[in-house]
């Protein structure tokens, strides 16, 4: 209860943080509408173009929204405000929980715009093929949390930008997000075993309405796992400190 | 580690730090720190930068382990009685959250105590209801300080702490800090405050503990504290004294004489009175003046420091220019 409530007005500040806004939404938005408009009738791996890049630029851009939610830690815990809230009743896991739902709030406005940026370029899917692949993403950005999470704990904000922006491009890259890396190789092979590759896969899971293989539900709760784990420490190492 | 003591009789919902002991690396923070403080009082922390106010404030708060030592706030450990939300803080550094009004920031942390005060009020009387509507990142120093008092207060807590709260303000914000904090002091809440202000240790506090170097050098009201150290000052009129002959009367601790102005410190100022006269008959217009706070700060804590200061070469050398 208190974490929601809590919550509630650290969305607030999202919202009225209009460059953040803008610019977190604005930027896979424009890259899908200007790519993706100029090569409509193309197709990717035997996926039309639009949809492909749409769900790549979706991962994109709800992977930023949900890592920058964990990144804030960094930037509360060096005004002070994450010792003052450890003067008050709120769990450090609700305060964690803040951060995620921040983030994936963030990603579902992602979601969105991009999905009517999507039907703009007329993309097609069935009603359940929209539903599969939004539960997908839903899924395949809970590593991303965690990571967020760790790197809040980690970083100082005069890094986090830089950084956050330099791993979310990566894991976008590697994952195919951008335009895939081939069907074969050391590239695919390694794109398969990141959880990135796998929220681009949920475009595809769209149109076949088939969700991934067990590989891929394997890759994100090993991946999920491990950077919990890791978050877990950063955050223990952090508050040991002061 | 910090376990739970038991609250002494006669003090229930009291806290009571026993031996606390912290060090940073080969900084040691706190060197054996006792205190109770009784439901209700109001306490002043009072001790120059490094004495150890923070470190001490910060394990009552839970924010630091102690090496070693035991805490007790109203019976829990530190960590539990924040968790159970009967603590407010006020810590020593700290902005606030941007983005948000000043109402919604306390709404914010009301939210997240179980019996919180309605945030109106609490804003009424942190004295910031004019600017309850402005938004966090547009506020002077002094209204910040006083928004995160306003957060410091609406969890209705029990204990409030308060880490140097004027530090940062200027004469009026201060004046203007204390005028809010007055009536939450008189609502029967326990309140530690830390300062290095002796003004307001002196006109706020029921209790002040003096700390230096990481202890507690004097406990008491500050009358108390200024009679512990007896630091009264004689001046007098008089020709052909020589502080030599002076500072070895009975009562003395030092003396300066400035032509024909004498000045006496005294640890039995009665004594040295009695004994100034019976040897100069002559000294006139004889003034004998308890001391400030502030002398007996002074003496406090220099005493402590002398012994291990004594060794450096600066010292040396300022002493054998006197």
């Amino acid at each position: 209860m208190t974490a929601l409530a809590y919550a509630r007005y650290d969305l607030l500040r999202v919202v009225r943080n209009r460059r953040f806004f803008i610019f977190s939404i604005g930027f896979p938005l424009i890259l899908y509408l200007v790519i993706a408009g100029s090569n409509k009738d193309k197709t990717i791996a035997s996926i039309p173009f639009p949809v492909y890049y749409l769900t790549g630029m979706t991962a994109w851009g709800s992977m930023n929204g949900v890592v920058s939610g964990g990144g804030l830690i960094s930037l509360e815990r060096s005004l002070g405000w994450t010792r003052q809230l450890r003067v008050t009743p709120l769990p450090p896991w609700a305060y964690m929980a803040s951060k995620v739902i921040r983030g994936y709030a963030m990603a579902a406005l992602t979601i969105i715009f991009l999905y009517l940026a999507g039907l703009a370029m007329s993309v097609h899917l069935a009603i359940s093929g929209w539903l599969l692949m939004t539960g997908l993403i839903l899924v395949g950005l809970l590593p991303f949390a965690a990571l967020g999470i760790m790197l809040g704990h980690l970083l100082t904000p005069d890094t986090l930008g830089p950084a956050l922006g330099g791993i979310s491009a990566l894991f976008a890259l590697l994952g195919g997000a951008w335009g895939p890396l081939g069907q074969t190789g050391a590239f695919h092979d390694i794109a398969r075993a990141l959880p990135s590759y796998w929220l681009v896969q949920a475009g595809e899971a769209g149109l076949t309405r088939t969700a991934w293989s067990s590989t891929g539900w394997i890759v994100i709760a090993v991946w999920t796992v491990v950077l919990a784990r890791l978050a877990m420490l950063a955050y223990r190492r952090d508050t040991a400190k002061n | 580690m910090a376990v739970v003591v038991q609250p002494r009789p006669g003090e229930p919902g009291g806290i009571a730090a026993l031996g606390l002991h912290k060090s940073f690396g080969e900084v040691r923070a706190v060197r054996g720190v006792d205190m109770t403080i009784g439901s209700g009082e109001t306490v002043a922390l009072l001790g120059p930068n490094g004495a150890g106010k923070t470190t001490t404030i910060d394990m009552l708060l839970g924010l630091q382990r102690p090496d070693s030592g035991r805490i007790s706030v109203f019976g829990l450990s530190p960590e539990g009685a924040v968790r159970a939300g009967l603590v407010g803080g006020m810590l020593q550094v700290g902005s606030l959250l941007r983005d948000l009004t000043v109402s919604e920031l306390v709404t914010m942390v009301a939210a997240l105590y179980p019996r919180s005060l309605n945030v109106g009020e609490t804003l009424a009387a942190a004295g910031v209801s004019e600017i309850s509507e402005r938004r966090t990142q547009n506020l002077s120093g002094g209204q910040s300080q006083r928004v995160r008092f306003a957060i410091a207060l609406v969890g209705n807590p029990d204990l409030l702490v308060l880490d140097e709260p004027t530090a940062a303000l200027d004469v009026e914000g201060r004046r203007d800090f204390w005028a809010s904090m007055r009536g939450v002091a008189a609502s029967g809440k326990t309140v530690l405050f830390a300062t290095h202000y002796l003004e307001e240790a002196d006109a706020y506090a029921d209790r002040v503990i003096l700390m230096a170097r990481g202890k507690v050098v004097a406990d008491g009201s500050p009358t108390e504290i200024k009679g512990k150290v007896g630091a009264r000052t004689i001046r007098a009129t008089l020709e052909g004294a020589r502080e030599m002959e002076l500072s070895s009367l009975p009562g003395v601790s030092t003396a300066e004489a400035h032509g024909e102005a004498v000045i006496l410190r005294c640890a039995d100022s009665d004594t040295a009175l009695r004994a100034l006269l019976a040897k100069y008959p002559a000294a006139r217009d004889i003034e004998v003046r308890g001391g400030t706070l502030e002398e007996a700060f002074i003496e406090l804590t220099t005493e402590d420091e002398a012994p291990e200061l004594g060794e450096t070469p600066e010292r040396a050398g300022l002493e054998a220019a006197r």
